[in-house]
């Protein structure tokens, strides 16, 4: 009997060797301008060439402004990060997708948009959200920059077997309940490090009754507990959103391939090394309230108390995050104001997540004060909303309708919070100073962003629907 | 690779649990394409406030750990990024060993990379050593990593694990890419046998019809 990574780990194992760790070959490796001109550098200084440029694709997400393009930008040092990459790209013979390529977008949001991910893969990128397109049934994590010096060099990554988790989840999401709230409910269950060591395949009705871009919200925030990767095993799904996109295999090329996805699911009755079960039905909107992804709760609740939690570290960690965050212990988090409401990312930068927050907009307009940003994760997101007319319904409310980057997710461009500002934001990561020095993070759905967009303050989106 | 045998140094506590990658070295200076400097900005929003002034509060800062060598931590250290300036923000500010209850996957293989030694103490005995950095100004231990074992300057002692292969790594100061480039006729081999027509994208990414 073997697992969906028992399955994968096997077929790509160049070497095995007890006592060191697996050889894995790599089917996908991405790259980014943040984590890879230190090991373009390694490359040139050892003589070495890349070994699969046909493997190998990149794209320029983290630092692109997400207002005006025009070059230089006027950050210099991210302008020489951006034409590093150029630079680096052409001598070493790698397919980038450049500024002003249509397709640019997010790296973990363009690159499966175009079918290069595709189920039973390995996908290795300098990112921890590489996690994403274990969405497809891939083996996919992310890696340090020496890794990705070592993967250019050698298609390989020396890697230890991790463990396995199986997180099942039963019953459905209720309405105005997204993939978000569900992963963010599970990393809460789990705390922040519950899942370290392991690859978490996410199984049971509520997981496949998942579009293929909850999919890839719910895989990509598994490194927020730690995980080294989550998956989903490939179905009827996964395979009808692969079929026809650019690089996914054409024709009867596709049907072989199919025909070996369908084998890949875990085997009945496979055995993991953890087993954790949750009903959807029992989950509502999400807030987190502190500055790590497992200080979460139901968004119609409070701000804890920090006197009530179990454990030292627990209690210490709460309060910090309490000050950090300006929360009294016990406030309903309708109370709570919002200075700024972000919309995008590589979690829910994507077609449904857009469409999710324009159905709560409606002809409500953004509250007076509150900046509101939609950025959507690629340039074909971004097309399809234009043409589906999301981006009128944003801009009348009074959204800013941005170009596709990471933008405000890490606030590496010019999209930053103020000392003291409060966000809503529908990123992955709600640590300090993430979105911008001394700003305060709370991380939701589109739906709940939306939401407090429209009325200015944390609200759950159930009532506005 | 940095080789990594015995050293004697300075412990500063930084007794956090969480301690994630965005504080170990804050997005703005990601920017750089260099891979050394980086330890002017460890703890950044942390050891400088926001007029760029040092924060004297930030145990760092504290004129007795000035010239730490060894950072004693807590439980699920390096979270969040992928960032390997992380640990070279470490390495560069002068730390060789992080020791902690527990260490998150991705930073844990970036130290890995490049000599940083991480050593897991279980928690009760992080405990001890927390205590005791604290307690006593100017307090050293020796890291002997053959020997696996931490020796404090009060004589307190115990006894440290660590995978076999990547001890003998560090201790070598072995480069992976050389050793995996030793393995060419394999990776060769198994490419030749797993030619899928999907697989390569060979044209790169110019736009099909
Ligand atoms: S959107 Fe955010 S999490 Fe995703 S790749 Fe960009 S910076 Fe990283």
């Amino acid at each position: 009997m073997s697992t969906l990574l028992d399955k994968i780990w096997r077929s790509h194992l160049v070497r095995s060797q007890a006592g060191q760790p697996d050889l894995l070959y790599a089917d996908r490796h991405l790259v980014h301008e943040v984590t890879s001109p230190q090991a373009f550098a390694g490359l040139r200084a050892a003589g070495r060439q890349v070994r699969r440029t046909d493997l190998t694709y990149a794209v320029v997400d983290h630092i692109v402004p997400t207002d005006n393009r025009a070059e230089p930008l006027a950050d210099a040092v991210a302008d020489a990060q951006l034409k590093a990459l150029r630079a680096n790209c052409a001598e070493f013979g790698v397919a980038l997708l450049d500024t002003t390529d249509p397709r640019q977008g997010v790296i973990h949001v363009c690159m499966p948009e175009l079918g290069l991910i595709l189920p039973g893969q390995t996908v290795f990128c300098g990112d921890s959200h590489t996690a994403t397109h274990g969405a497809f049934g891939a083996l996919a994590f992310g890696v340090g920059t020496s890794e990705v010096e070592h993967l250019l060099a050698t298609q390989t990554l020396p890697q230890d077997r991790p463990r396995t988790m199986a997180v099942r989840v039963g019953g459905a999401l209720g309405p105005g309940v997204s993939a978000k709230d569900l992963i963010l409910a599970i990393i809460g269950r789990l705390g922040v490090a519950g899942g370290t060591g392991h690859v978490i395949e996410y199984l049971g009705k509520a997981v496949t009754a998942l579009s293929m871009e909850g999919r890839m919200t719910m895989c990509n925030m598994s490194v927020e507990c730690g995980a080294k990767a989550g998956m989903v095993a490939p179905d009827e799904t996964t395979i009808s959103w692969l079929r026809g996109r650019p690089y996914a295999p054409q024709g009867g090329d596709f049907e072989r391939a199919a025909a070996w996805w369908r084998t890949l699911p875990s085997d009945p009755g496979s055995r993991y090394d953890r087993e954790v079960s949750l009903d959807a039905t029992a989950i509502g909107p999400q807030v987190t309230w502190g500055t790590n992804p497992g200080q979460v709760a139901e968004i119609t609740g409070a701000a804890p108390d920090p006197a009530g939690l179990a454990g030292e570290q627990e209690r210490a960690s709460a309060l910090r995050a309490l000050d950090y965050m300006a929360l009294k212990p016990g406030v309903p988090f309708r109370d709570v104001a919002v200075d700024c409401v972000f919309i995008g990312s590589c979690t829910n930068g994507r077609l449904e997540d857009l469409r999710a927050a324009a159905a709560v907009v409606g002809a409500r307009k953004v509250s007076p004060g509150v900046r509101a940003l939609v950025v959507p994760g690629s340039g074909q997101v971004k097309a399809q909303a234009e043409a589906e007319g999301l981006d009128r319904v944003f801009k009348e409310a009074g959204f800013e309708w941005r170009l596709p980057g990471c933008s405000m997710c890490l606030a590496m461009n010019p999209d930053v919070l103020e000392a003291g500002e409060r966000c809503a934001s529908t990123s992955n990561r709600n640590f300090e100073d993430r979105q911008g020095r001394g700003g305060r993070t709370h991380l939701v759905s589109p739906a709940s962003a939306a939401a407090a967009a429209v009325t200015g303050r944390l609200s759950d989106p159930r009532q506005l629907i | 690779m940095q080789k990594f045998t015995v050293l004697t140094g300075l412990a500063a506590p930084l007794d956090r649990a969480n301690v994630d990658t965005d504080q170990l070295i804050p997005k703005q200076f990601l920017k750089r394409v260099e891979r050394e400097g980086f330890g002017q900005y460890l703890f950044y929003n942390w050891r400088f406030k926001p007029d760029g002034s040092p924060d004297l509060g930030f145990v760092l800062n504290q004129p007795r750990y000035q010239g730490a060598t060894i950072l004693l931590a807590g439980e699920n250290f390096g979270s969040g990024s992928s960032r390997e300036h992380a640990p070279w923000a470490l390495l560069d500010y002068g730390f060789r060993v992080v020791v902690a209850p527990s260490f998150a996957d991705i930073f844990r293989n970036n130290a890995s990379k490049i000599g940083l030694l991480l050593v897991e103490m279980d928690g009760q005995l992080m405990r001890e050593w927390l205590q005791r950095a604290q307690a006593n100004e100017g307090y050293r231990i020796t890291v002997d990593l053959a020997r696996q074992e931490m020796l404090g300057s009060d004589g307190f002692a115990c006894v440290f694990k660590i995978d076999p292969f990547h001890k003998r790594r560090l201790l070598e100061g072995l480069d992976d890419i050389g050793l995996t480039l030793e393995r060419q006729a394999e990776i060769k081999a198994y490419e030749e046998s797993h030619q899928e027509p999907w697989q390569a994208v060979a044209h790169g990414l110019t736009p099909r019809e």
